[in-house]
């Protein structure tokens, strides 16, 4: 009999989960100052999803070098020159509210007590969806990045860029400077909003800069860019994609026939900003609020990053969205604050470094928030989704299924899942979560009464075999049987 | 347990309000296992299982709606000989009280159900098993009583109640209350707590049952199985997910809920299941929840006057109550409006502390 289920559960003072810029932060600054560390991470090494590395069988090549992947391999560099133990290809499965936390990986299961836990889980990718959504062809912004940077594939021969944030001008620019086609940038944001962010872009001059530069190129390619226009149909047209345009400002979608526009491209890479990751904090059951400008729903925390849980501390776009160079110093403040309530450093140090980091995070900070600003969620943009769009895609559960379901009682959101099984498939809600929850939003009033789906175990589906390993009946404990 | 009792009470004209502390049917009622099984069922209950089990089963005539009901054969198995032992008893048990149970030998299981671990020895075979998809029964049950005239108050926590002048006056936390000649307690974990706020003491135990289901398979079983020592409830819905349970235990309470599960139990409960349905081992676990189920020290239902109130009552703490529910609310639907109950009822004031 072979054992799988470890019952040695590893003590330690500190996991990180997740190894971005604020969790390979975190770790680091914790293991200097003298803590036993261990970050784990289902990715196959550090960088988190904007420095991601690509796959170690890729040759690299200096023409897919930028600023982005020196600073990926500076970090993974850093971490690895350091004393944290590091656990790549781990997957966390479940956290228990005494902090225990179980992963799986190709060599079985494996459980750690710590006496801090720092989450650096990062966000997700915020899609509302329209008719057309899910044709192949159509990707997240996010994930395109993904696909570009880490493994250097074009997502097609000609793509038509949407949605809003700093990250579409990245995707059009990247996708250019590898050789391929923008068709159309698609932009929600209008001119005026970009102008509005633009004093706190000021902050960061550099990548202003960099953000010209790449504006600059993409009108030299001639590409058109739309402001103030939203996707609400692909449709497939032999072997592209027809896509209407609409516009939309603060009124909401402007469905006139008479100002749609219609663009197309094999593909259409499409993102409606970030939204913190709160699945582990829903699981240990910390308090959240829902903030518009962090991205919605996120932790409340302390001014040094506690959560509402003792001992659980949370860095990075995961407390709200404000990019990779906020994340660092989020990491670092949250690191300092685990080794402070852990007695490992004195209060007067601590104080003292996380003013520093504090100091540094605010002058970076404000790019992030310009940035969380133009991708901050758009109630008016549910009307894209009509009556016969897919909304949960695991379950094909409609639009008008929805609706139905609320006018006839359901009015929070587990209520919701119960009634129409969104949110119970594989991808437990993260692809749908937050345009449900605007949903219902648009009818009981507001985010907080229309709540969030509980959090639960396990955080990612689980294969049983590795669950189960080997074993016999008799080993089996049966506790006393049930009466006659 | 309250919405049927509520169900049938309004259609004997009487104006009928139901409360609950949060969204109807998303605790006991909306979290099991759906399974409708004699084999699981106490003997004790099995002839009010059986009459659950046929109204489970014509849900069009009385609940207008549906739960998903399928009705197929269920069979209790057992792999060792202690547990042999232990099926014949319990289904000599519940055969006595009517249920039709036969014992069948391991070919016979296996013929009855072809995704079955070969070395089973035999089984308990009940054709007149089933289950249904027990969270779609808020949503058949919000229907029905809307349609009746029921006032339905959700949201609504009740944290006192007050008896002057012949009517109880149910408050709550904010302040509003409702003003009622009778009252039916039916809180299922919490009929402790709501008993104690008429004074009356009767300990309720709060069951933490761990609940697995699976992504989608293949179909691998077409059958409800258990387990002899009752450890084990699994069943395959038509969308191809699988659902675990059997009781296993995880953490929580009645002032937290339903907390985390215990990774152990999960475990053990899993494991007990690809033993049974070896094919099941190639799926992946998808969702884990914990369901709150009451339970009194003799583990058998209240169902009756709240002791010393005549215009008060409590029915709860079934222990597989889902299956009797619907007919439960019937014989007290029945004993309020001063007729005898088709089937005894079972009388609270046993089990009063002091």
């Amino acid at each position: 009999m072979s054992k799988v289920i470890d019952d040695n559960v590893q003590k330690i003072d500190v996991v990180v989960l997740g190894a971005g810029p604020a969790g390979v932060a975190a770790a680091t600054i914790a293991s200097e100052h003298g803590a036993d560390v261990a970050i784990i991470d289902e990715n196959i090494s550090g960088g988190g999803q904007i420095y991601r590395a690509p796959p170690k069988e890729y040759e690299t090549h200096d023409s897919f070098k930028s600023p982005e992947s020196y600073e990926g391999d500076r970090q993974r560099n850093y971490l690895s020159n350091s004393k944290v133990k590091t656990y790549f290809n781990y997957r966390v499965w479940s956290i228990s509210q005494e902090l225990v936390v179980s992963t799986i990986s190709a060599n079985g299961l494996k459980s750690w007590r710590p006496k801090a836990l720092i989450l650096a889980n990062g966000a997700l990718e915020r899609i509302i969806p329209f008719p057309g959504w899910t044709l192949p062809g159509v990707m997240g912004l996010a994930a395109c990045t993904i696909l570009l940077k880490s493994q250097f594939v074009l997502p097609g021969r000609s793509t038509v860029v949407a949605g809003c944030g700093p990250l579409l001008m990245s995707v059009a620019y990247a996708i250019v400077k590898a050789g391929g086609n923008v068709s159309a940038i698609v932009d929600l944001s209008s001119k005026s909003e970009w102008v509005r962010v633009f004093p706190k872009m000021l902050s960061r001059p550099d990548l202003l800069l960099q953000g010209m530069k790449w504006l600059w190129k993409l009108k030299n390619e001639g590409i058109k860019i739309y402001n103030g226009y939203t996707v609400t149909k692909s449709e497939k047209d032999n072997d592209r994609l027809a896509i209407t345009i609409a516009p939309f400002n603060h009124s909401g979608v402007n469905t006139d026939p008479k100002f749609q526009k219609l663009v197309e491209g094999e593909c259409l890479a499409i993102g409606h900003g970030l939204i913190p990751s709160t699945e582990i904090t829903r699981l240990l059951k910390a308090k959240h609020k829902y903030d518009l400008l962090k991205g919605g729903w996120v932790p409340v925390i302390d001014d040094e990053f506690r959560t509402s849980i003792p001992n659980v501390f949370i860095a990075g776009d995961a407390s709200g969205i404000s990019g990779a160079f906020s994340a660092v110093h989020k990491g670092r403040i949250a690191g300092l604050s685990a080794l402070r309530d852990l007695n490992m450093i004195s209060l007067k140090e601590s104080k003292h470094k996380i003013n520093n980091e504090r100091n540094l995070l605010n002058k970076t900070e404000n790019f992030g928030q310009a940035a969380a600003y133009l991708m901050r969620s758009r109630p008016e943009l549910i009307k894209t989704i009509t009556a016969e769009t897919i909304v949960c895609r695991c379950e094909d559960v409609f639009r008008a299924e929805i609706d139905e379901t609320i006018v006839s009682g359901a009015v929070d959101m587990n209520q919701l899942k119960a009634w129409t099984r969104c949110g119970m498939g594989p991808c437990q809600g993260r692809t749908c979560a937050d345009s449900i929850e605007a949903i219902l939003t648009s009818v009981v009033g507001s985010r907080e009464l229309a709540g969030q789906w509980t959090g639960r175990a396990p955080l990612r589906p689980i294969p049983i075999e590795q669950i189960i390993g080997d074993y016999s009946y008799s080993d089996i404990p049966i506790p006393e049987s049930a009466p006659l | 347990m309250g919405c049927s009792t509520a169900l049938h009470i309004s259609r004997k004209k009487l104006k009928t309000v139901i409360i609950d502390s949060g969204a109807l049917c998303r605790e006991a009622s909306g979290t099991n296992a759906g399974t409708l099984t004699l084999n699981m069922t106490r003997a004790a209950l099995i002839p009010y299982a059986i009459k659950g089990w046929e109204l489970w089963n014509s849900t069009e005539q009385w609940l207008y709606g549906d739960v998903g009901t399928i009705s197929v054969n269920g069979l209790s198995l057992a792999f060792t000989e202690r547990e042999e032992e232990l099926l014949i008893k319990r289904a000599e048990a519940r055969k006595a009280m009517g249920a039709p149970i036969e014992i069948v030998s391991s070919k016979k299981a296996q013929q009855l159900e072809p995704g079955l671990r070969q070395s089973v020895r035999s089984a308990a075979w009940c054709p007149k098993d089933g289950f249904t998809s027990a969270y779609l029964t808020g949503h058949a049950f919000r229907k029905v009583l809307n349609n009746e005239g029921v006032q339905i108050q959700e949201y609504f926590k009740v944290n006192k109640i007050d008896n002057e002048n012949k009517y109880f006056l149910i408050c709550n936390e904010n302040g509003e209350f409702i003003k009622s000649k009778r009252i039916v307690l039916a809180g299922g974990v919490w009929l402790e707590y709501m008993l104690s706020l008429l004074n009356i003491f009767i300990p309720i135990k709060c069951l933490i049952n761990q609940l697995i289901i699976t992504e989608r398979v293949e179909p691998v079983m077409k059958t409800v199985l258990s387990i002899a020592n009752g450890l084990l409830s699994l069943k395959q819905f038509a969308n191809g997910t699988v659902l675990i349970g059997g009781g296993w235990q995880g953490i929580g309470d009645t002032e937290r809920g339903g907390v985390e599960a215990i990774p152990k139990n999960l475990v053990g409960n899993i494991r007990l299941a690809c033993h049974t349905i070896p094919k099941l081992r190639f799926g992946r676990m998808a969702r884990v929840w914990l369901g709150l189920e009451a339970e009194t020290s003799d583990a058998l239902p209240i169902i009756g006057n709240v002791p010393g109130f005549d215009d008060a009552y409590v029915i709860g703490s079934v222990h597989s109550g889902y299956t009797s529910g619907p007919y439960m609310g019937w014989l007290l639907s029945q004993f309020i409006t001063g007729k005898e109950p088709d089937m005894p009822l079972f009388d609270p004031s046993r089990l009063l502390t002091q």
